[in-house]
């Protein structure tokens, strides 16, 4: 059926896969020191680490995509030279990326189709490959059709064209860069099931991610890289979250917080029947109504485009409220411009931190007093900046939150995404707020700087700001909040508290279940 | 004269039977760079390919009396052309939309410094003869016989390339390589697709099919050269392109509409009529704005299109 693995069975066509001693330089940084790696035959092997941490880069090298510095790659004890993808495909290497390699306008059939051989004389038989697309979707029972259009599909469908394109193009062995980042519980455990089945055939699988209850779930052995080089490989049985947190992080970690019950203050924000236009021109969100209390932290939960992004613009005043009301406080403030609501004591960190946190090509220090600029003590009238009250402040900051920068007059784009935030946190916090609404706060930020993000969130909990937190992590939802809000389809579609908190239940309801309530 | 004997005096036949042969050019051109765009690439510097191949077309037959001869010469230097430019998008990865230009301002002065050295004064040649296909050409019937078939070889190859552009994007796996390395080309490396290979190959065959739209303009329309023979014509290629939204069958519409255009004017000229030419000039630009103001969803839309490739980000 798939073209060519025909000839031999997975576990035939790669038994065993060594990657020896392997360096990757590119200018300015060495992203992989000297790394090691193998895997075999039926066995699910995981790759854990931080970002950054050079995961996606040594896989890239496996594939054929970049080219290592030095080392060497052996296929059943044979040293091999991968130059290209096409070699890699050759020897039975797929890979599916991080971000979908996947042409949108394309249909599922014609992506299948795209660089393979097909048909005669150079038409394509798009037929035959419908065919055996659904063959193969279903004996992996990953539901798929053909002769949709890609652009069409969610991204858990995506997903499964990806995998299916590799398995048709006759994939020994499967490399998988974070492939539940997109995915809602449910799609994730529909994905470990069919990657079982694919090892249990015979064929290898890597899995990426730094997620470690899915590494602990699904893999036989780990490996954790930190700063490009191997900390150890380890079997997943007697491996546990704290021990893999700590040699991903290179220190012991708090995973888990101690939440005290909340100290209940009055009511900072009154959501009423609020509903948004999204990007796309649909109602993203629709009817959104709770209150949010002084000293708590409410979680908004759900698979990324159920309204979370929506909900947290109107909130900050960053989008127009298409019907309800808003009140901070007692205030009305639907409609209200973000420097009105900061005024009302609202702070935003936002989802897009490099477009609408921080101002890119501006140093550490005009990025922290991007706000109030022109208030003192940083201004003078209303119109002379200040930079030697400027740096000073700034200085205190990079102190205060283990800012990681040459200095207070690097651009901020150098800096990593752990440290950006920090310093949009940073700035946002100095405003003492009584409402904070954080939304993605750590995304793509080190479990490092994360644990340091967490812990001035759960501060400012104490303090008695109210604190609405969105996220897609669930485990950071659930982690901080008091109680959670769970989106689906632009609606609030249920409520939770912690007491209460299953990831069961909740991936439930953020797949649509909770319809009806 | 009521108005629709006035009408009637102007859209005749013969009008139809010119609008076909002036599409010609602008089908040539905007066929080829559709390819192009489709995978990725924008070639403003059609006009000056065009110019070229009508010149050196132009040169061949007057040398030599041979009509073949001087399509595969634009056909050639129209390639030629086109490998320039993939060169300098692909390979150098430059800004397309300015070395379009350098392209478009270059063959324009070549062509003419070319012109004066070679031939000085204007020349006519014997042009491509109209063919009548037996039997069809007798056709009466709403004059089908006249505009569809006694028409010259290039206007039968042009309008038949539509269909044959079509079938190769949608249904062979050369286009939707094209397809791919023009929407995603990260994708498409990633699916062992060689893209520079593909971007080339659409650009050369752009350039040769530029090359014989020039050619189709001063051998087989007009049978003469002259400086800028082509009046911007092949920016309008260009832009039949986006008002084609991609799609050969599209870009046909397009030129006909244009050609129609084109048609009409030189018969209300012919007839005398006192039409201010700006109006008339302006008209196509006009229509193109139009289209593109109401463009709906275009998932043909090469969305990589000016962006060159570099694997690894
Ligand atoms: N194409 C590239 N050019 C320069 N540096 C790169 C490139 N790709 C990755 N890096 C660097 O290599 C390191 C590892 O990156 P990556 O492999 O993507 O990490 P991970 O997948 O573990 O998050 C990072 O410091 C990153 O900035
Ligand atoms: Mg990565």
């Amino acid at each position: 059926m798939s073209v060519q693995a025909t000839s031999s069975s997975p576990s035939e066509r790669i038994a065993t896969l060594e990657m020896r001693g392997i360096v990757k330089r590119f200018p300015g940084v060495t992203a992989l020191k000297g790394v090691d790696f193998d895997v075999h035959a039926g066995e699910i092997h995981a790759l854990l680490g931080e970002n950054g941490a050079g995961k996606s880069t040594l896989m890239k090298i496996l594939y054929g995509l970049y080219q290592q510095s030095e080392g060497q790659v052996l296929i059943n004890g044979a040293p091999v030279h991968i130059g290209s993808p096409h070699e890699s495909t050759k020897r039975g290497i797929g890979m599916i990326h991080q971000h979908f390699m996947l042409v949108p306008s394309l249909t599922v059939a014609e992506n299948v189709a795209l660089g393979m051989p097909s048909g005669r004389g150079g038409v394509l038989d798009l037929k035959k490959i419908s065919e055996d697309i659904s063959q193969l979707s279903q004996k992996y029972n990953l539901r798929i059709y053909p002769e949709r259009p890609v652009w069409q599909l969610s991204v858990g469908e995506q997903q499964r064209v990806e995998i299916i394109r590799a398995l048709y193009r006759g994939a020994a062995l499967l490399i998988l860069d974070e492939p539940t980042a997109v995915l809602t519980p449910q799609e994730s455990d529909d994905l470990f099931i069919v990657l079982k089945q694919m090892a249990a055939e015979g064929h290898s699988i890597i899995f990426i991610s730094h997620k470690l209850h899915e590494v602990l779930a699904i893999s036989d052995r780990i490996t954790v890289l930190r700063d490009g080089a191997r900390v150890n490989t380890i079997p997943a049985a007697g491996a546990t979250r704290l021990t893999l947190a700590e040699m991903m992080v290179g220190r012991p970690v708090v995973l888990e917080y101690e939440l005290p019950p909340p100290v209940r203050g009055e009511a900072r924000l009154t959501v009423q029947g609020v509903s948004a236009l999204s990007e796309r021109g649909d109602m993203g969100l629709k009817e959104v109504s709770f209150t949010l209390y002084g000293g708590e932290i409410v979680g908004v939960a759900g698979v990324s485009g159920n309204g979370q992004h929506e909900l947290a613009e109107v909130v900050a005043g960053m989008r127009p409220l298409a019907g309800g009301t808003i009140h901070v406080g007692d205030q009305p403030a639907g409609g209200k411009s973000p420097a009105a609501l900061r005024q009302l004591g609202v702070s935003y960190i936002p989802e897009e931190r490099m477009i609408d946190g921080v101002v890119k090509n501006f140093t550490v220090a005009e990025n922290f007093v991007l706000k109030d600029q022109s208030d003192p003590p940083y201004a003078l009238g209303r119109f002379f900046l200040r930079p030697r009250k400027i740096a000073e402040a700034c200085r205190q900051i990079i102190h205060d939150y283990e800012v990681k920068t040459p200095g207070t007059d690097t651009p901020i784009k150098n800096l990593s995404g752990g440290n950006i935030q920090k310093v949009v946190l940073a700035r946002e916090l100095a405003q003492q707020p009584t409402l904070l609404i954080a939304a993605q706060p750590t995304r793509g930020v080190d479990i490092g700087a994360t644990e340091y993000i967490h812990h001035r969130l759960l501060e400012e909990r104490a303090k008695g700001t109210a604190i609405l937190l969105i996220s897609e992590d669930l485990d950071e939802v659930m982690a901080l909040s008091d109680r959670i809000i769970v989106m689906y389809e632009g609606r609030a579609v249920g409520e939770v508290l912690r007491r209460d908190y299953d990831v069961r239940t909740i991936g439930a309801m953020m797949a649509g279940a909770g319809r009806g309530d | 004269m009521n108005i629709f004997e006035t009408i009637g005096s102007i859209v005749t036949a013969s009008v139809f039977a010119s609008t076909l042969r002036l599409a010609t050019p602008y089908l040539f051109a905007a066929i080829g760079e559709t390819f192009a765009q489709r995978s990725g690439l924008l070639n403003l510097g059609v006009d000056g390919i065009m110019l070229m191949g009508a010149f050196t077309g132009f040169y061949a037959v007057y040398a030599t009396g041979s009509l073949l001869l001087g399509v595969l010469t634009a056909l050639v230097v129209g390639g030629l052309m086109g490998l320039a430019i993939a060169f300098i998008s692909v390979t150098l990865r430059a800004k397309q939309g300015i070395s379009g230009i350098g392209l478009y301002l270059f063959g324009l002065g070549l062509s003419e410094l070319l012109f004066q050295r070679l031939i000085g004064t204007p020349k006519s040649i014997e042009r491509f003869p109209d063919i009548y296909i037996p039997v069809l050409s007798d056709i009466e019937f709403l004059g089908i016989g006249q505009i569809f078939f006694r028409q010259n070889l290039l206007v039968y190859i042009a309008f038949a390339s539509v269909p044959i552009a079509a079938y190769v994007l949608r249904r062979t796996s050369y286009g939707l390589k094209i397809r791919a390395v023009g929407q995603n080309p990260a994708a498409a490396d990633a699916m062992d697709v060689n893209v520079a290979r593909i971007r080339y190959s659409t650009q050369i065959f752009g350039g040769m099919m530029a090359g014989l739209a020039g050619a189709s303009l001063s051998v087989a329309l007009l049978g003469v050269f002259q400086q800028n023979l082509t009046g911007g014509l092949g920016f309008i290629a260009v832009a039949l392109v986006y008002f084609g939204r991609w799609r050969p069958v599209g870009v046909m519409i397009g030129a006909l509409l244009f050609s129609f255009v084109n048609a009409l004017q030189l018969q209300v000229g012919a007839l005398g009529f006192d039409v201010p030419p700006e109006f008339s000039t302006m008209a196509p630009y006009v229509i193109t704005i139009i289209a593109l103001a109401f463009a709906g969803r275009q998932t043909e839309k090469p969305t990589a299109l000016t962006v060159p490739f570099q694997r690894g980000e």
